[in-house]
C-alpha cells in the first residue's frame, strides 16, 4: 500500500505598510543595519507599543479575500522566548483571538481541476530582527531593522496531498496578497516565507506525526524540501523507526532536511494577552468600507474571463495567476479591439509573450512589449494585414525593440500580406515551372498522397513570397493551377 | 530659612511674589539633600542620583520664564522623580544592578510633562528593585531610612520618594503604585499619596513591573499639592495605548466642595483581624472627623477582597516575568563577564543583574504562565480580578467613597520582614484590590501611634480623583496631622 502525504503550510507575509506594526519606524528593506530601529524596536525599558491601523486593515483585506470570518474582537498576546534578535524577550502575536478566522482559497492542479484548501486562521504579529553570524570574528551581529515589521501568519488546514499542491497553494496565496496589494510578496527578500508541516500515513489512517520545515523561501524549494522530507519519512517508517515531532531545516546544497529541535526541547511560549495593548474591535462600518475597497480577486476574475470573455478554464487560470498578468491581458485585449479580441489576446499573452519573457527571464511588469504594442499587432492579424506567421516575426521584432509599433515594423520591413491574386498566381506559376517532377508526381497521385504533396507546394509558394502571400488565397489558387 | 516647610501651593505663591527665586529654592533643597541624604554619612539614602546641574539649569530657565511672564503655575518648583521614570541623559536604574549603567536615551511622559510645566528635577529617588517590595529594602542601592524613625523602613516601593518628601529634601515627588507602592509609603511617612485611575497618567517611559496594574501618581504634603501635581501628570498620551482619552478636570476647583451628604462606605473586610488596634482607633477617629463634615457612614461588603493578595501575586509576577525579559545582557544593562555561549550570557547576566525578590517573582510568574498551569493560575486570577472589580461596582452603588486603613501597621523595623515574603506581601492587603480594579486610591495622614504615622485610605469609583482630593482636602482643613514634621529634619 502506498503512503499518503499530508501537508499544511504556515505562510508568513510581510505587510507593505509604511511603518512598523507597533512603532513609527520605516519598513524599507536593505537599509544600513540598525538605522530603522526606534526605541520601541530596540525594546528599551519603559517603551510601549501602539498598533498600526494600516496593518489591521491589510489583515482584514486578506480575511475578506479568503472569505473568512473576521475577528471582530481580536487580541494581541505575548509569545515569550529568549533570542538575541528578539529585543523584548517576547514577540507580540495573536493566539486565542486572531484577526482572521476560518476561510479558504482555491488552487488549480496540474490536470486543471480546482481544489479548495481550508485556511484555519491568519493572525498579525511582529517580525524579529536578524542575527548575522558572518564577518563578526566568532561573534554575532544583531540587525534590528526588521524587528517590528508587520507579519500576517496564514495557517492552512492539512489539506494538501503532494508537494505540487503545496506549491500551488503557496502560489495562490502569493497571487492573492499581490492582488490585495498588502505585500510585495518578494520571496528573495523574505517578504513571504513558508513553514511546511509534513506527515505521511496509510490512506484511511489517522494523521502521522509531523515535522515542520522552517523558513522555506522559494516555490522551488517548497517542492524540493517537501519531497526530500517525504522520502526521509517513508524511509524511517519503512525501516521500522518512528517519526519524532520536530522542527527541521532544509539544506539546499545537500537537498536534505535536518532536525533543529524536537518537541521535548521546544519552548513553552507562555502566551498571555499583552497588557500593553487593547483588544482590536472591527465594527460594521469599517468592515463595509474595507470590503468596498477590495479589487476584483482571482476567483471572480477567472469566472468573468470564462463567462464574459469566453476563455477556456485553462487560459483563464493562467491569466489570473497574477494581478500584473491579468492586467496586462486586459489592456492587450482592449488595445486589440475589445472583447471580440479576447481569445486572440489570451493566446498571444499566455503563449508567445510568456514564452519569450521566460526565455529572457523577465517578469510581466518588465515586458519589453507593451500591451498597446501587442494589441496593435493582434489588430493587424485580425484585419489580414499580416498572417499569423508573420505576426510571430513582428512580435520578435517588437521584443527586440526594432520598432515602436507593429505597423512601423510591417511598413519598414515590407511585411504587408500579399492578397492580389495576380501576383500570387505569378509566384505559383514560377513554383510549378521549377518543380516539374513534383507536379508530375502530384497529378499522378491519389487524394491521400496529393494532400501530402500539397503541403510542399504551399511551403514553396510561401517561401517564394517571403511569407507575405495570403495563405487562404494560396490554397485556393494552388489547387486549381496544379491540376490545370 | 524655612523654604522646605512650604507646600507646592505656598511655593508657587512665593515664586510669583518674588519672595525667592527658583535658583535659591533649588539650591536650598540641593543643600538639604547633601546634608541629610548621604548613605555614607548615615543619611536617609532616599536618592539614587542627584542631578544638581540639570536642576540648576532648569531653575535658571524657570526664573527667566518668570521674568518674561511665561512661567506656569508650578514653574521653578523643585521635585524628586522616582528612578523608575526614564530620564534622558540621566542614569535610570529602577533600583536594580541590572540598570546600574543605563543612561536613558529618552524621557518618560511624566518627566516630559513635569519639565514642560517648569518643575525642577532634583534627582531620582530610591525604590525597591523594579518596584517589587513594600519596604524599599530590595533596592540594589541599599535601604532607605524612615525620617520618622531612622531604624525603620519608609515603605515601598516608592520609599525614596516618600522619605525625601517626609524629610523635606524635596517639596513633592512622583511615585508609582502597582499594589500600593504610593499609598503605603505615604502612610508610613505621613504624606498625601494618590494613585489615580488606571489610564489617567501615561506609562510611556515608566519602566514596567506589571503593565495592567502600574500607575504613576503624586506624593505630596497636602491634598491641594496632590491636585496641583496630578494636574501636570494627567492626560491622554497617544504613545500609551492604555492611556485613556478622558477629560482632565481642574482638580483644585472642587477641593472645597461641601461633604454634606457624602456617603462613606466602610468595608468590614478592612477592619478585621490583621489590623493593628491602635491603627484601627485612629482610622475610626478620622472617619468621625469626616462625619462631622457632613458625611454619612454605611457598611459595605467587599466579599472577595481576601482573594486580592493571592490574585495579585499571580498576575503581577506573570506580567513582570515577561516585562523583564528584555533585560538579557544583549543591548543594554548588566552583562556578565566573558560569557561562554548565549545561554551562559542570559543566565549569568540575569542572575547577577537581578536581586532575590525580582528573581523570585520572575520564577513565580514564569510558572503561572507555563503550559498546564496557565488555566489554574493566570486565568483563575483574572476571574478573581473580575469578581473584585464587581465587588467595588456593587459597593459604589451604596457609597461615594470607601474609607479604611492604608496599611495594617505603622513602619516596621529595617530587616524585620526581609526573610518573610508573605508577611511583606500582606503590607499591601488593603491597597492591592484598587489596582486590580483600576480604581483611584489615596492615602492621607491620620495621626500617630508611638510617634509613627498612620495613613487613612480613600478609594473611589473610576475617574473620581476630584472627589478623593475634595474629601482629603476638607479633612486636612480640620486636622493638622499632615503638617507634622519629623523633628530631626525640621
Amino acid at each position: 500500500m502506498t503512503w499518503e502525504i499530508v501537508i499544511g503550510l504556515e505562510v508568513h507575509v510581510q505587510l507593505n505598510t509604511q511603518s512598523k506594526i507597533f512603532s513609527g519606524s520605516s519598513t524599507t528593506f536593505g537599509s544600513e543595519p540598525n538605522t530603522q530601529a526606534s526605541l520601541i524596536d530596540l525594546g528599551m525599558p519603559g517603551v510601549l507599543p501602539v498598533l498600526n491601523a494600516e496593518a489591521v486593515r491589510h489583515a482584514v483585506r486578506f480575511g475578506l479575500g479568503i472569505e473568512a470570518e473576521i475577528g471582530r474582537h481580536s487580541v494581541f498576546a505575548r509569545k515569550n522566548y529568549f533570542y538575541p534578535d528578539l529585543p523584548k524577550g517576547y514577540q507580540i502575536s495573536q493566539m486565542d483571538h486572531p484577526i482572521v478566522g476560518k476561510g479558504h482559497i482555491d488552487i488549480t492542479l496540474d490536470d486543471g481541476t480546482v481544489k479548495r484548501v481550508g485556511i484555519t486562521r491568519a493572525h498579525l504579529e511582529e517580525d524579529a530582527g536578524k542575527s548575522l553570524h558572518e564577518n563578526f570574528s566568532g561573534m554575532t551581529g544583531i540587525d534590528l531593522n526588521r524587528a517590528g515589521t508587520p507579519l500576517l501568519e496564514i495557517v492552512s488546514e492539512p489539506d494538501m496531498r503532494s508537494a505540487k499542491e503545496a506549491v500551488a497553494y503557496a502560489k495562490a496565496i502569493h497571487a492573492l496578497i499581490r492582488y490585495l496589494d498588502i505585500s510585495d510578496g518578494n520571496m528573495a527578500e523574505g517578504s513571504m516565507r513558508c513553514d511546511c508541516n509534513v506527515s505521511i500515513r496509510k490512506p484511511g489512517q489517522p494523521f502521522g506525526t509531523r515535522r515542520e520545515i522552517k523558513n522555506v523561501n522559494s516555490f522551488k524549494f517548497i517542492e524540493k524540501a517537501i519531497q526530500a522530507e517525504v522520502l526521509w519519512q517513508m524511509d524511517e517508517l519503512e525501516s521500522g523507526r518512528s517519526i519524532v515531532q520536530s522542527t527541521v531545516l532544509y539544506d539546499v546544497a545537500k537537498n536534505e532536511t535536518r532536525a533543529m529541535r524536537s518537541k521535548e526541547e521546544a519552548n513553552d511560549y507562555r502566551y498571555f494577552p499583552d497588557p500593553d495593548l487593547l483588544p482590536v474591535i472591527i465594527d460594521d462600518a469599517t468592515l463595509t468600507e474595507i470590503r468596498a475597497s477590495l479589487p476584483e480577486l482571482p476567483t471572480a476574475k477567472r469566472a468573468r474571463f470564462e463567462s464574459e470573455l469566453g476563455l477556456s478554464a485553462y487560459d483563464a487560470g493562467v491569466l489570473v495567476a497574477s494581478r500584473d498578468l491579468s492586467a496586462y491581458f486586459e489592456a492587450t485585449m482592449m488595445a486589440a479591439g475589445g472583447v471580440s479580441a479576447a481569445k486572440a489576446a489570451a493566446n498571444w499573452v499566455s503563449g508567445e509573450l510568456l514564452a519569450a519573457l521566460n526565455r529572457a527571464e523577465l517578469e510581466i511588469v518588465d515586458s519589453p512589449v507593451s500591451p498597446e504594442q501587442l494589441g496593435g499587432l493582434i489588430l493587424r492579424i485580425t484585419d489580414n494585414t499580416i498572417s499569423g506567421k508573420i505576426g510571430k516575426h513582428v512580435f520578435a521584432a517588437l521584443m527586440a525593440k526594432e520598432g515602436a509599433s507593429a505597423d512601423e515594423i510591417i511598413a519598414t520591413q515590407g511585411l504587408k500580406q500579399e492578397t492580389d491574386t495576380g501576383a500570387i498566381e505569378a509566384v505559383i506559376r514560377e513554383v510549378i515551372a521549377s518543380n516539374a517532377a513534383q507536379v508530375e508526381q502530384y497529378r499522378a497521385s491519389d487524394e491521400t498522397k496529393q494532400a501530402k504533396l500539397f503541403g510542399f507546394f504551399v511551403g514553396q509558394v510561401m517561401k517564394a513570397s517571403r511569407g507575405k502571400a495570403n495563405p487562404a488565397a494560396v490554397n485556393d489558387l494552388l489547387k486549381t493551377m496544379l491540376m490545370s | 530659612m524655612t523654604l522646605h516647610t512650604l507646600t507646592l501651593a505656598d511655593l508657587a505663591l512665593g515664586l510669583e511674589r518674588r519672595d525667592f527665586s527658583s535658583v535659591e529654592l533649588t539650591q536650598h533643597f540641593l543643600d538639604r539633600i547633601a546634608r541629610y541624604d548621604s548613605a555614607a554619612n548615615g543619611g536617609l539614602n532616599s536618592f539614587i542620583t542627584v542631578t544638581p546641574e540639570r536642576a540648576l539649569a532648569q531653575a535658571v530657565a524657570a526664573d527667566a520664564a518668570r521674568s518674561n511672564g511665561t512661567a506656569g503655575l508650578l514653574s521653578g518648583i523643585p521635585l524628586a522623580q522616582k528612578d523608575i521614570f526614564c530620564t534622558q541623559g540621566v542614569k535610570t536604574t529602577c533600583g536594580s544592578k541590572m540598570l546600574d549603567s543605563f543612561i536613558s536615551p529618552y524621557n518618560a511622559e511624566v518627566i516630559s510633562r513635569c519639565d514642560a510645566a517648569g518643575l525642577v528635577m532634583l534627582g531620582k529617588t530610591n525604590m525597591d528593585e523594579f518596584a517589587m517590595g513594600s519596604s524599599n529594602e530590595t533596592s540594589y542601592y541599599g535601604s532607605v531610612k524612615n525620617p520618622w524613625d531612622v531604624t525603620r523602613v519608609p515603605g515601598g516601593s516608592s520609599g525614596g520618594s516618600a522619605a525625601a518628601v517626609a524629610a523635606r529634601l524635596a517639596p513633592a515627588a512622583s511615585g508609582t503604585d502597582t499594589g500600593g507602592s504610593i499609598r503605603q509609603p505615604a502612610a508610613l511617612c505621613n504624606l498625601t499619596g494618590l494613585k489615580p485611575s488606571y489610564g489617567r497618567i501615561s506609562r510611556w517611559g515608566m519602566i514596567a513591573f506589571a503593565s495592567s496594574l502600574d500607575q504613576a501618581g503624586p506624593m505630596t504634603q497636602t491634598a491641594e499639592d496632590a491636585a496641583l501635581l496630578l494636574q501636570v501628570m494627567a492626560g491622554h498620551d497617544a504613545k500609551d495605548s492604555t492611556s485613556i482619552d478622558h477629560p482632565v478636570p481642574d482638580y483644585r476647583a472642587s477641593l472645597n466642595d461641601s461633604l454634606q451628604g457624602l456617603r462613606v462606605g466602610l468595608p468590614k473586610q478592612f477592619f478585621g483581624d490583621g489590623l493593628n488596634a491602635d491603627t484601627a482607633a485612629l482610622i475610626h477617629a478620622a472617619i468621625k472627623e469626616i462625619e462631622k463634615l457632613g458625611a454619612t457612614v454605611v457598611e459595605v461588603d467587599l466579599p472577595n477582597s481576601g482573594l486580592s493578595v493571592p490574585a495579585y501575586y499571580v498576575i503581577a509576577p506573570a506580567e513582570c516575568s515577561s516585562n523583564l525579559s528584555r533585560f538579557d545582557g544583549v543591548r543594554f544593562g548588566h552583562r556578565c563577564e566573558n560569557p561562554k555561549d548565549l545561554e551562559d550570557l542570559y543566565k549569568r547576566s540575569r542572575a547577577e543583574g537581578f536581586g532575590a525578590e525580582v528573581r523570585r517573582r520572575i520564577m513565580i510568574g514564569t510558572y503561572a504562565l507555563s503550559a498546564g498551569y496557565y488555566d489554574a493560575y493566570y486565568l483563575q486570577a483574572q476571574r478573581v480580578r473580575r469578581l473584585i472589580k464587581q465587588d467595588f461596582d456593587i459597593a459604589f452603588q451604596h457609597c461615594d467613597v470607601i474609607l479604611g486603613p492604608t496599611a495594617p501597621e505603622t513602619a516596621f523595623a529595617l530587616g524585620a520582614k526581609q526573610e518573610d515574603p508573605i508577611a511583606m506581601y500582606l503590607q499591601d492587603i488593603y491597597t492591592i484590590a484598587t489596582n486590580l480594579a483600576g480604581l483611584p486610591g489615596m492615602s492621607i495622614p491620620a495621626g500617630f501611634v508611638s510617634g509613627l504615622p498612620v495613613g487613612l485610605q480613600l478609594i473611589g469609583p473610576y475617574w473620581s480623583e476630584s472627589k478623593l482630593l475634595n474629601v482629603a482636602h476638607r479633612y486636612q482643613q480640620v486636622t493638622d496631622w499632615h503638617r507634622q514634621l519629623p523633628t530631626a529634619f525640621a
